[in-house]
């Protein structure tokens, strides 16, 4: 197990490097120091920080979500969390609030969109894993239609366009508001990897939880509340980013197994992995075009979310 | 002697359906007590009031004394495991991962198991037939063994009282028989106290040392096996007709059921 952390830390170190050294803006390796430089690299640190934080944030966000509705399927694209964020802040933004408050629309505007999607799949106190994932692809794509309504309506600036909202960008606005939101993020993370005991159980059965002594009902407040926390933050930020708690998780469970003492750390560092190099990829692969990093993530999620799927059938 | 578990004058159900109505009974440490009685006659929610998963709506219920909806939950937890018809698991956790949840009630949040804990956990796998199925992942075990790790995870609690709500209801009879035998076990060997609640009567009749007869809510009796599985009590709580025979082994009652139809 130690061994695998060690690998990994190595890896992220590997492609936080990569990150600063490749960009859109060719600069050979020599000139990259020097003083001229200086502003470029610094904005590609934050971008790598940026990328790192929203990977970790958003994945184990998504096994917070995962562990407590006992859904591998759930996630904060697909439960509509982050559209209800991103339809916060746009409306924040339109508003003409302060940008340092906008994390706080967002965070509102992601636990009602997570209540709502809850109340909506729930049937007779059950909520069926199809109709829970259904009712948030549901509330996600109306949410996302009046994020483009006021994007469309709005000539303001900081709303930074459709595409950023929609599909998400790692482009460094507001180094302030990044260093808050990381802090949020990581602060949100700790939370959640105090109570790994209480996820492992109540992903074993809600009722197998109680009988172990588990606060049930708590433990999923405080999860929604830090899984909307996490995602809030991250939105204002980046957009809307998908598939990245679906993708990370998955392949950390086959590589670590489904035990959250280490499921969590090895996912916050693989995730951050996954999200420098997507966003590597999304400035390398058309230069000096950048492709919305939520392309990539959607590329590869999608197949996964159908190996997901397929399987669960199976069980089913 | 203090006996281990009190119920007090005790209703409950759900949304102020009362379910169970006003029942007292006293179990004491060792007995092996099974609850029968026909569907909605409140069985699984007795057994729910009992163990802390729905709370009553009036009257108590003590464990050593102590009110139960007045300890802390995982207090309750060190005392009283619990084991249900049947888990399905949607993650891939092993055997051991899961047996070592046992020890929740028992750790601080973050505090890692230490050597007793495994230790524990070791002897209930031992117990259990389970310590070969270790490394298994859960998903890929027989219902029946399943089973015997839920009840090795039970275990792993350390419990003086353990809760089963039809723990055999989905096994063929030779795992039915093997549960029962290694509850039996458990309940001789180690003292452990069992309350469980069951459809087969024969079963019951059995294992049982304690039999609780449920009908619409009341004890309506309560007693040894022979005392309580007769023609007529079951003829009236059941609306059946029914032959009460003894068991040519051990002279416990046998029920055999008659069809109305020639």
């Amino acid at each position: 197990m130690k061994k695998k952390v060690i690998i990994l830390i190595f890896l992220l170190l590997f492609a936080g490097a990569l990150g600063i050294v490749i960009g859109s803006v060719k600069i050979p390796l020599k000139e990259l120091f020097l003083e001229q430089n200086r502003s470029i690299v610094i904005m590609r640190i934050l971008r790598v920080l940026t990328a790192a934080i929203s990977g970790a944030g958003l994945a184990v966000a998504g096994i917070a979500l995962q562990a407590i509705l006992r859904n591998p399927l759930a996630e904060p694209y697909l439960l509509g969390t982050s559209s209800g964020a991103g339809l916060g802040a746009v409306i924040a933004i339109t508003l003409g609030v302060s940008s340092l408050y906008m994390p706080a629309a967002a965070f509102i505007g992601a636990i009602l969109s997570i209540i709502l999607v809850y109340n909506l799949a729930r049937n007779n106190n059950k909520v069926p894993e199809h109709s829970l994932i259904l009712s948030g692809v549901i509330v996600s794509v109306a949410l996302s239609a009046i994020i483009v309504f006021l994007i469309s309506m709005s000539a303001n600036e900081a709303l930074h366009g459709m595409t950023w909202w929609l599909w998400g960008n790692i482009q460094v606005f507001n180094p302030k508001l990044i260093l808050a939101v990381a802090i949020l993020v990581t602060l949100g993370i700790a939370v959640i990897y105090i109570f790994c005991q209480d996820l492992n159980a109540i992903s074993i059965g809600e009722e197998e939880a109680t009988h172990l002594g588990i606060n049930v009902e708590r433990v999923k407040k405080i999860m929604i509340i830090m899984a909307s926390l996490i995602t809030a933050g991250l939105v204002c930020i980046c957009g809307i980013i998908g598939f990245v708690g679906l993708i990370v998780p998955h392949m950390m469970r086959l590589v670590v197994g489904p035990n959250h003492k280490t499921l969590i750390p090895a996912t916050c560092i693989s995730a951050a992995i996954f999200m420098i190099l997507c966003d590597i990829i999304s400035r390398v692969i058309f230069p000096p075009l950048e492709i919305p990093i939520g392309v990539i993530t959607a590329v590869l999620g999608a197949p996964t979310f159908i190996i997901l799927l397929k399987r669960r059938q199976k069980i089913g | 002697m203090k006996s281990l578990l009190e119920i007090n004058n005790l209703s409950g159900g759900y949304y102020k359906q009362r379910v169970i109505k006003n029942i007292s009974c006293k179990i004491e440490k060792g007995d092996f007590v099974g609850i029968i009685g026909p569907n909605g006659s409140g069985k699984t929610t007795l057994l729910r009031l009992l163990s802390r998963s729905l709370a009553p709506e009036e009257g108590s219920v003590m464990l050593e004394d102590k009110d139960i909806s007045r300890m802390g939950l995982k207090e309750f937890c060190r005392k009283a495991a619990f084991v249900p018809q049947d888990t399905l698991i949607n993650f891939s956790f092993t055997v051991a991962e899961i047996v070592l949840m046992g020890r929740i009630p028992h750790l601080e949040r973050l505090q890692p198991e230490g050597k007793y804990d495994i230790e524990i956990a070791k002897n209930a796998m031992a117990m259990t037939d389970t310590a070969y199925l270790k490394e298994k992942n859960i998903n890929e075990l027989s219902s029946g063994e399943r089973q015997r790790v839920i009840i090795a995870k039970a275990l792993t609690q350390d419990p003086t009282l353990l809760f089963l709500d039809e723990p055999t209801s989905h096994l063929d009879i030779g795992h039915q028989i093997q549960i029962l035998d290694l509850l039996k076990k458990l309940n001789r060997d180690n003292g452990l106290t069992i309350i469980m609640v069951l459809h087969d009567l024969n079963m019951a009749s059995e294992y049982c040392n304690r039999v609780l007869l449920l009908n619409n809510g009341e004890i309506f009796k309560e007693g040894t096996p022979q005392e309580v599985l007769t023609y007529q009590n079951i003829e009236t709580v059941y609306k059946t007709i029914v032959v009460v025979n003894k068991n040519p082994i051990n002279s416990k009652p046998y029920v055999i059921l008659v069809s109305r139809e020639k």
